[in-house]
């Protein structure tokens, strides 16, 4: 048992580790909101950092690539909205 | 099915630049980062750009700088990539290439949001670098030399900050103490818990200051304080001594100067009269210009207008922040100004170009200042300018760039020898239609007509050390033209030169007398004007000459050789003379090699298809030391000396060799390395050039041996940073032609053809393709080819522009109202006009004037490709747009073929897609398909983004609706509709009774149309989500596509899926109706995939030359084009594979990034070989290509003829 006490809390203390390191990774508790959050704010640097997309969305949008780039950062603010109101637990 | 994927023509774009000193002496170079390829240009003497390499590097490059350590002559370059690696180069003169002097691991590869390499920042004293991520992380690592001066570097100091989006970074200039760095940073951590939208509201910029702190080793956070929320982009103020240190804060509408104990001193940046209020200003891209005594900024708004930012300071202290409008340039990704008083400026779409500095803004113009700054109770007081012809710089020199290309396709429209690319390309005002053909542009300086058709053409020099050419000599059936060159170009008869008589050859003999071969003799002029003639012996003439400047071999007819030397008294004396067995067809003599006494062979073309090569050596002098047969009669021969060893800016290391070269009957140029010792032929390479027999001449390019071969065209032969090339030239077909350089035109070709004589020049060494542009309106959409008489059909739209009726309204009330301003002085009014008819071309330097961004122009053009011309050009009105269009025939052929063009009402993106409507045109072709006459429109619910012809009837993809429609009187009749596509149908493609459907974002769906149930359904589908860009038809169960993130696929239904599908009598449909998994029941396979790293938007199955091979040719956001060729052998597959394997493990990609990981950046490579890769073989050392190639079982020469041979299936 006692054995057993110590692989769970390094296992928790191994997945903390990953979490601060890691943006983005998940935990049990993750709620729907802060996974959009996650994938829409890794979608927006993928953006940033490939060029080609990057000057593919200022054809369409008829924008400088530069405001293209700023547009896309100022969204990794807030990239689904607000969040949603917790619940009291 | 394998392919070989070769880029045809890399990309144009540019994603950032950065200048410097990176050769070492006084020149100043570029580095250009195009995606995934390095370039170094630099501007020659005349101020063209010159590309001194250009290195495939297999990886995004996302960011570049440049550092210099303290007392070193030299600049390195730190390349930021998708590596996860930070990269330090520094280019090597000898071998002209960039080697990796450090290559830093510090993250995963690809470009993630907390991996660093988006932004890079150099400590001005080159003490330490930067790499920071969109979010959290920033890496600083020491760079500092070891004892042998060499460029050491620490391992990594953290500088993270979670939540933190980072904006830019840069290094800030405070001389000799702690190196420095500056940040814009964002907190989100509040923002994403808080749900009343309050800590979003007041979520605050920062910018702070991070100090490496030399002695502790470490790296902390020094100072940190809000900035205007505006902010994007840092620009470093120099420092230590040369000024106030510090950093300029470019935010939206501001630029702010802020430093550490510093008041901000801020100043509105100016707005162009004719903005929307709704947007504000962003600076996109910043150059600092820095002597000894001054320094200013240029700065660049998104809307492309450049202002110069000084500082007025006393010591440290900013007294004044000025912001004068300087010029306006086509908008730029990165400008560089250099020392030598240039401005490079890479455009985000569109040609590049150097500009020269005229001024720098000293004069009067509009300038917002931080003294004058005005609050009030709506903000800040805005200043306003009009945007005018260029003052301050000039314009000299421009790079082609494609980008971006948004739609191609490749046709023979002119029935030339091979097909033209046709490609629309660029953005708003700088679309243009680029018609490409393969090979290389010429500049014609002069076109002179002649009494009669010449045969032959020389040019000759008087002294061997003269620079220029002296004579030109023309050749005619039976007389000798001789021309002087000097200011101009005119006859003479005073050259010793005899003009009754044809001439077979003229050249320089010795060093400073001339030779002329005729048909009875050898004119020997010597430089005092004297006169030696040898004569023929009895009836027999001279048929065939070859000479260098000290030996001279004539054939006789009737097959005898005789073989002239010069002697020391520069007296021409015959050798010996040998009987071949039959008449000569050809010969020709090696240029004597450096610091020898002769050439050593001669090589002899006989009509019994055999090529010989004799010794000139007096031992065993006229001895065949070889023999080899062609296929067909020589008809032209040259020695080359293929001299890629002088290693240097140019040339890559090998050992020099000697070609033969032989242009037979057949058409076919005939290449083989003559042994240097031996004189055996090894390594035989052959190439089909034309029609006609090509006849071979020895030519210069940038100071080397080049080979111009003509045939039904010309074609040049030359070595470009280190492979040799042989390229076609966009010229007419010529009869013989000779180098040519005067003062004029140092390096240029004469040439005959006709009754002409015509001096050109080649253009753009080194570019596969050379275009001829005509300009367009809008951006681009796609194209059709109206097919009786070969018009184009275009369709252009641009969000957020004015129509051109309102611009020109705008413009006349501006000219009135500066009219009005100027009215005073006559003088000034006079210069108005002047400027107005520039105005006229200016949109593609200024831009359109920007609109709100529910507007939108749109205009449909039917131009003739032939000329240019638009001989039909519909304007679109109240914010309609097109988008779709394809050229129909309907079954009850009343009209003929028409035309359906899909368009949008009043289309917005943001905050949801939406629009007011769509519609469907048709439109009929009049007046001989020059113009167009709308026959009707129907609405339809959606945006149509795909129209295509089927079975006499139209189908239109209509969002996620297929819908088949039949032409009525006053609208399209429905007649059949699928509901049933996931998101947008983007693409149709049709063969037989099967469509092929691309979604937006699910690949494809292969649907059937079953008449008598009148009944369209999918009977398979992809099982990946692909975001469609481009797609084309290869065969009946093949399709080829690509997505958004740059990968190309192919997928194919298999055989017993496709043969069930065709032999149920319900043609799949009982299994449709089942369905599985809300899919369809059947799913194709993927048979091939490879990541090209760039967006692919348009991709068509065609052959580049006449009798090769079918490949898929794309075109790319970039700019660029390549090629997919099927492999026809399991041979050949095998052996490129291992090619590409061991040029995987022994040449890893320059800036860090794994080959195969790179190919399978999103889903793994499939079937693909990369021939960017293996095509870098030859700039590989000798030691390594021969361990390569021993490995291979062959050797190198087998393996360079091998790439030759693929490159030349393709193009």
């Amino acid at each position: 048992m006692d054995l057993k006490a110590s692989d769970r809390f390094n296992i928790n203390s191994q997945l903390e580790h990953l979490q601060a390191k890691y943006v983005g990774t998940g935990h049990a508790d993750l709620s729907r909101f802060e996974w959009a959050v996650n994938i829409q704010r890794d979608s927006y640097a993928s953006y940033i950092g490939h060029y080609p997309i990057l000057a593919y969305f200022a054809v369409a949008e008829n924008e400088s690539i530069g405001r293209e780039r700023y547009n896309f950062m100022q969204k990794m603010l807030l990239p689904c909205g607000l969040p949603p109101e917790r619940e009291e637990d | 099915m394998y392919l070989y994927s070769l880029t045809l023509q890399r990309a144009g774009g540019v994603v950032c630049a950065t200048n410097g000193n990176f050769v070492g002496g006084k020149t100043q170079e570029i580095v250009v980062a195009r995606g995934k390829t390095l370039d170094l240009l630099r501007p020659d003497e005349a101020g063209k750009l010159q590309t001194l390499l250009s290195v495939e590097v297999f990886g995004a490059i996302r960011s570049l700088a440049q550092f210099r350590l303290t007392g070193s002559q030299k600049d390195y370059v730190v390349v930021g990539s998708d590596s996860g690696r930070l990269v330090i180069l520094e280019y090597s003169r000898e071998s002209n290439l960039f080697h990796k002097v450090h290559q830093e691991t510090f993250g995963k590869s690809g470009c993630r949001r907390i991996v660093p390499g988006q932004f890079l920042a150099v400590d001005p004293k080159g003490r330490a670098v930067m790499t920071a991520a969109c979010e959290k992380q920033k890496l600083v690592y020491v760079l500092n030399r070891d004892a042998a001066a060499r460029l050491t570097i620490s391992s990594p100091l953290e500088a993270h900050k979670s939540h933190t989006i980072t904006y830019s970074v840069v290094g800030v200039d405070c001389g000799f103490d702690n190196p420095v760095f500056a940040a814009i940073e964002l907190d989100y951590s509040e923002a994403d818990l808080d749900p009343t939208g309050q800590a979003a509201a007041e979520a605050q910029k920062h910018l702070t200051f991070y100090e490496l702190d030399l002695g502790l080793n470490h790296v902390s956070r020094k100072w940190s304080e809000p900035v205007d929320n505006g902010a994007n982009l840092l620009v470093t103020v120099p420092g230590g001594g040369d000024g106030p240190s510090g950093v300029l804060v470019c935010a939206e509408n501001f630029v702010i100067y802020k430093n550490q104990g510093h008041p901000d001193v801020r100043a509105v940046i100016p707005r162009r009269a004719d903005l929307p209020a709704e947007r504000g200003v962003l600076v996109v891209s910043a150059a600092t210009h820095r002597q000894k005594s001054m320094f200013f900024f240029l700065l660049q708004t998104e809307y492309g207008d450049i202002f110069k930012v000084t500082l007025e300071h006393e010591g440290d202290r900013i007294a004044e922040l000025r912001i004068k409008y300087f010029d306006t340039i086509p908008v730029t990704c990165s400008m560089c100004v250099l020392k030598t008083g240039f401005l490079f400026a890479a455009s985000e779409f569109g040609n590049h170009a150097l500009y020269q500095f005229q001024a720098i803004g000293e004069a009067e113009d509009v300038e917002a200042s931080s003294a004058t700054l005005m609050e009030t109770e709506e903000g800040f007081q805005p200043v306003f300018f009009q945007p005018r012809g260029l003052k301050n710089l000039v314009r000299i020199d421009q790079i082609e760039s494609l980008m971006p290309i948004m739609d191609m396709r490749v046709m023979n429209l002119f029935e030339e020898e091979t097909p033209q690319v046709f490609t629309l390309c660029g953005r708003g005002p700088r679309s243009s239609l680029r018609i490409l053909r393969p090979g290389l542009a010429i500049n014609e300086m002069a076109v002179s007509q002649l009494p009669g058709t010449p045969s032959a053409v020389w040019t000759v020099k008087k002294n061997v050390n003269d620079e220029f050419d002296a004579y030109i000599v023309v050749s005619f059936v039976n007389a000798t033209l001789v021309l002087s060159i000097g200011e101009t170009i005119e006859e003479v008869s005073d050259s010793g030169f005899l003009d009754t008589t044809p001439s077979l050859s003229v050249s320089l003999l010795g060093d400073d007398s001339l030779m002329q071969v005729h048909p009875n003799g050898i004119r020997h002029i010597r430089e005092d004007g004297r006169i030696n003639e040898w004569k023929t012996p009895g009836k027999k003439t001279i048929v065939k000459v070859g000479s260098n400047r000290l030996q001279v071999v004539i054939a006789l007819s009737g097959g005898e050789l005789i073989y002239f030397e010069m002697d020391m008294t520069g007296q021409l004396m015959e050798v010996e003379k040998h009987e071949m067995p039959g008449d000569v067809a050809c010969l020709d003599i090696a240029p004597v090699p450096e610091g020898r006494q002769r050439s050593r062979f001669l090589a002899v073309g006989s009509y019994d298809n055999t090529i010989r090569i004799l010794s000139l050596d007096p031992d065993d002098c006229m001895q065949i030391l070889s023999v080899q047969s062609v296929s067909s009669p020589p008809e032209s021969l040259l020695l080359l000396e293929v001299q890629a060893s002088t290693g240097g800016e140019d040339g890559a290391d090998h050992p020099a060799s000697v070609f033969l070269n032989a242009g037979l009957q057949n058409g076919v140029l005939f290449r083989t390395v003559v042994d240097m010792v031996t004189g055996q032929l090894s390594d035989t390479r052959s190439r089909f050039l034309g029609l006609r027999a090509p006849k071979l001449f020895s030519a210069t390019v940038r100071g080397r041996q080049a080979m111009l071969c003509l045939s039904s065209r010309p074609w040049l032969g030359y070595i470009h940073q280190g492979h040799f090339l042989l390229t076609p030239l966009s010229y007419e077909t010529l009869e013989y032609a000779a180098s040519f350089s005067s003062d004029q035109c140092a390096e240029g070709v004469v040439a005959v053809a006709g009754e002409a004589l015509r001096i050109f020049t080649i253009e753009r060494l080194g570019e596969t393709f050379n275009e001829t542009v005509v300009p367009l309106r809008y951006t681009p959409r796609k194209f059709v080819l109206q097919p009786k008489r070969k018009h184009l059909v275009i369709i252009e739209s641009d969000q957020g522009a004015f129509t051109a009726e309102e611009r020109e309204a705008a413009r006349k009330e501006c000219l009135e109202a500066a009219g009005m301003g100027e009215n005073g002085n006559a003088m000034e009014n006079g210069g108005g006009d002047d400027e107005e008819k520039e105005d006229a071309l200016s949109d593609e330097q200024y831009g359109y004037p920007k609109a709100e961004s529910d507007k939108w122009v749109s205009c449909i053009r039917v131009l003739d490709p032939r000329t240019g011309n638009t001989t039909c050009l519909l304007e679109l009105q109240e914010n309609e747009a097109a988008f779709s269009l394809c050229t129909v025939n309907f079954h009850d052929k009343e009209y003929g073929t028409l035309l359906a063009v899909g368009t949008a009402k009043g289309l917005q993106f943001w905050p949801k897609r939406s629009l007011a409507a769509g519609f469907i045109h048709i439109y009929r072709f009049v007046e001989e398909g020059k113009s167009l006459e709308l026959l009707h429109k129907t609405q339809v619910e959606g945006v149509p983004l795909a129209l295509c012809q089927f079975q006499g009837r139209l189908l239109a993809g209509i969002g996620s609706v297929l819908r088949l429609y039949d032409l009525g009187k006053r609208r399209l009749l429905r007649k059949c509709e699928n509901k049933l596509f996931p998101n947008s149908i983007v693409s149709i493609h049709t063969y037989r009774d099967r469509i092929y459907v691309g979604d937006i974002q699910e690949s494809f769906h292969y649907c059937k149309y079953r008449r008598d149930e009148n009944q369209l359904y999918i009977f398979a589908d992809d099982s990946v989500p692909r975001w469609l860009t481009a797609s084309h038809h290869i065969d009946f169960d093949t399709l080829a596509g690509a997505d958004k993130f740059g990968n190309v696929y192919f997928v194919r239904l298999s055989q017993d899926v496709s043969d069930e599908i065709e032999e149920d009598p319900t043609g799949g449909k009982i299994k449709w109706e089942q369905g599985k998994l809300n899919g369809a029941s059947n799913k194709v396979e993927e048979i091939v995939q490879f990541h090209v790293g760039d967006v692919v938007t348009c991709l068509q199955k065609a052959s580049l030359i006449p009798g090769g091979g079918e490949c898929v040719i794309y075109g790319t956001v970039m700019g660029s084009l390549g090629a997919l060729l099927p492999f026809t052998s399991r041979e050949d597959v095998d052996f490129f594979s291992h090619l590409e394997m061991h040029m995987r493990q022994e040449h890893p990609p320059l800036c860090g990034r794994d080959h195969m990981a790179f190919r399978s950046a999103y889903f793994p490579v499939k079937d693909v070989i990369d021939g960017d890769l293996c095509e870098q073989f030859p700039t590989l050392p000798p030691d390594l290509q021969r361990k390569i190639a021993d490995e291979l079982d062959r050797t190198p020469g087998e393996i360079l003829k091998k790439l030759e041979d693929v490159r030349n299936k393709i193009i």
